[in-house]
């Protein structure tokens, strides 16, 4: 690990002020995702603003009858939030599905929606990696891309996000609200935060150098079957092959998200529509643009199935 | 002679092996020190408690609470495996939370109470759980087991909390503490001897005994 200062900051502006000082800065919430790269030497902040003391551990009442969850509450606590489990089951799901007793209880919101990518060579710095090292090249297309993406991908990156959280939130249609160092706030639809690869794969998402991620808001509760079905090599503690987040309508209509394919949990409105005619024209619409290599073609049949199923459940 | 095709072949198959959790590791080891950003390493102040009594270390910024355990305090049951978050060896119980002490920095543990597994119980005073361990072998080499033991306090307590798991049938109703509950949220420790039918074993007898 390279060295760095620290300090420790008590409100949103003060930690935006902070990383503005300190070119090299970053934040660090639960740090289970910024430590680990630190540790590897893919990430060497100079500097970490600790936001842990920001009060922003809540979740409140919308005006429009949803939920505001703060960036800093822990996917535990999210996970077991009532409203959560009542309303936006999905979520809780997804959350639960997601790394281990010990982690959930540090990680939190706004950390678990910007975490990096898992593909192997991105760790390995003895291997080129666009997304380390821009214009360096990417090992993983003529390299081990079992667990790589199949749709959205570039020639120079098919690395796929790994948070299960953010694939419910996507099929919720949340909204991220932040705050820069200006005091500019804006609220980002989770459809637009996460950026695909295209040729500049280290930037990630459309936030700006040093904007404080504040709270996460969902809509009011859409109803319906909530189903979060995620496909892994253990069935424990380990990261999505395949997953999917799905509502479904007593009417059969409903939406679907998938993780573990893309560059960002993968949505498509046209699937949507196809949902109620079933699996097989729901996947179609969802890989239409696939693109997937020799070791992660299976993932296209997979996700049919696994979108069959979790019709299934969400009909019982 | 080991030609460099066979190198890159063993490279790939280890990343095949992999698997799961993707990350490659480099070998656990303490922070050393390395210039800092105006090429020094950077002390901080830190306070916490530790089992009940308080410390106040000045520390290099990148000790892990692991390290400030195990170097600094000298607290050693808590174990280092790989130091990213993928074995839970190092579990320990922050105000009344389990966590990887691996990832997360001793300077951010400012105010906080820790509790590792010399302060459940020591020998002539077990803590429940540890008296369970050794009653059903749970464990070969014993190295998994300072993380099981103190993951596995924990976990009872986040049951009883009604933190719902992966396994839970109905997010809406209590939750029990069944045999599929606690093997699904014991899945953060990893026992490297295979120890896990005799784990589960003292886990229950705890559960039954709390009634
Ligand atoms: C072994 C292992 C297994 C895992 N398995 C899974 C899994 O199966 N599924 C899954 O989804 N996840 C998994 N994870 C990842 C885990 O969910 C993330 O590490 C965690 O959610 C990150 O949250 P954090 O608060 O610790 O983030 P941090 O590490 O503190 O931060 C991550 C990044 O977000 C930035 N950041 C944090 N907060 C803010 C903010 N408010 N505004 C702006 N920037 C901010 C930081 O600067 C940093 O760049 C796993 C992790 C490990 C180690
Ligand atoms: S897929 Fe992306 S993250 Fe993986 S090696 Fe290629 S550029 Fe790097
Ligand atoms: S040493 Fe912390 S999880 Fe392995
Ligand atoms: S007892 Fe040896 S690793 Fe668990």
């Amino acid at each position: 690990m390279k060295a760095f200062t620290y300090e420790r900051v008590s409100s949103p502006a003060q930690a935006v002020a902070a990383v503005a000082r300190n070119p090299g800065a970053k934040f660090i919430a639960g740090g289970t995702n910024l430590l680990d790269l630190m540790k590897l030497q893919i990430e060497t902040p100079t500097h970490l603003v600790d936001i842990n003391s920001l009060k922003l551990d809540g979740i409140e009442a919308t005006p429009e009858g949803g939920l505001r969850i703060g960036a800093l509450m822990r996917n535990t606590d999210l996970a077991a939030d009532e409203r959560i489990r009542r309303d936006y089951g999905v979520l809780s799901r997804a959350l639960l599905a997601g790394a281990s007793g010990q982690l959930r209880n540090r990680a939190t919101t706004a950390g678990n929606l910007l975490q990096r990518t898992r593909c192997p060579y991105f760790y390995d710095t003895a291997h080129p990696c666009n997304k380390r090292e821009p214009g360096s090249g990417c090992s993983a297309l003529d390299g081990v891309s079992r667990q790589l993406g199949v749709v959205g991908v570039s020639e120079a990156c098919i690395a796929t996000n790994p948070s299960d959280m953010a694939v419910a939130m996507r099929a919720l249609d949340a909204t991220i609200e932040t705050v820069d160092a200006d005091g500019k706030t804006r609220a980002i639809p989770i459809a637009e935060f996460h950026r695909l690869p295209g040729d500049t794969p280290h930037v990630e998402t459309v936030l700006d150098p040093g904007e404080l991620i504040t709270a996460v808001t969902l809509p009011p509760p859409v109803g319906g079957k909530q189903v979060y079905r995620k496909v892994r090599d253990r069935a424990s503690y380990a990261f999505a092959l395949v997953s999917v987040a799905a509502i479904v309508q007593p009417d059969g209509t409903g939406r679907v998200a998938l993780g573990g394919v893309a560059h960002k949990p993968w949505r498509i409105e046209g699937a949507d529509a196809e949902l109620s005619r079933g699996a097989k024209a729901a996947a179609a619409a969802l890989l239409a643009d696939a693109k997937p290599t020799r070791d992660n073609a299976f993932k296209l049949p997979l996700v049919e199935r696994t979108i069959a199923t979790v019709l299934t459940e969400a009909r019982a | 002679m080991v030609g460099s095709d066979d190198l890159n072949l063993n490279r790939r198959d280890l990343m095949v092996g992999a698997g799961a959790c993707a990350a490659m590791p480099a070998m656990p080891g303490t922070a050393k020190a390395q210039p800092g950003p105006d090429g020094n390493p950077v002390e901080f102040q830190v306070s916490l408690t530790v089992n009940g009594k308080s410390h106040t270390r000045n520390v290099d910024t990148r000790t892990t609470l692991l390290d400030l355990l195990r170097e600094n305090l000298h607290l050693t049951g808590t174990k280092k495996g790989c130091d990213h978050g993928q074995c839970g060896a190092c579990t320990v119980i922050v105000d009344g939370r389990r966590i990887n002490s691996c990832l997360t920095l001793a300077v951010m543990q400012e105010g906080s109470s820790v509790t590792t597994i010399e302060g459940l119980g020591q020998p002539d005073n077990l803590h429940p759980m540890q008296a369970a361990f050794i009653k059903h072998d749970g464990y070969q080499c014993g190295y998994c087991t300072p993380g099981q033991i103190c993951s596995s306090v924990a976990m009872l307590e986040e049951i009883k909390a009604g933190i719902p798991s992966h396994v839970t049938a109905d997010l809406l109703a209590p939750v029990q503490p069944t045999e599929t509950e606690m093997r699904e949220r014991m899945s953060g420790n990893i026992c490297r001897c295979g120890a896990y039918s005799n784990i589960v074993e003292a886990i229950t007898e705890v559960v039954e005994r709390q009634g």
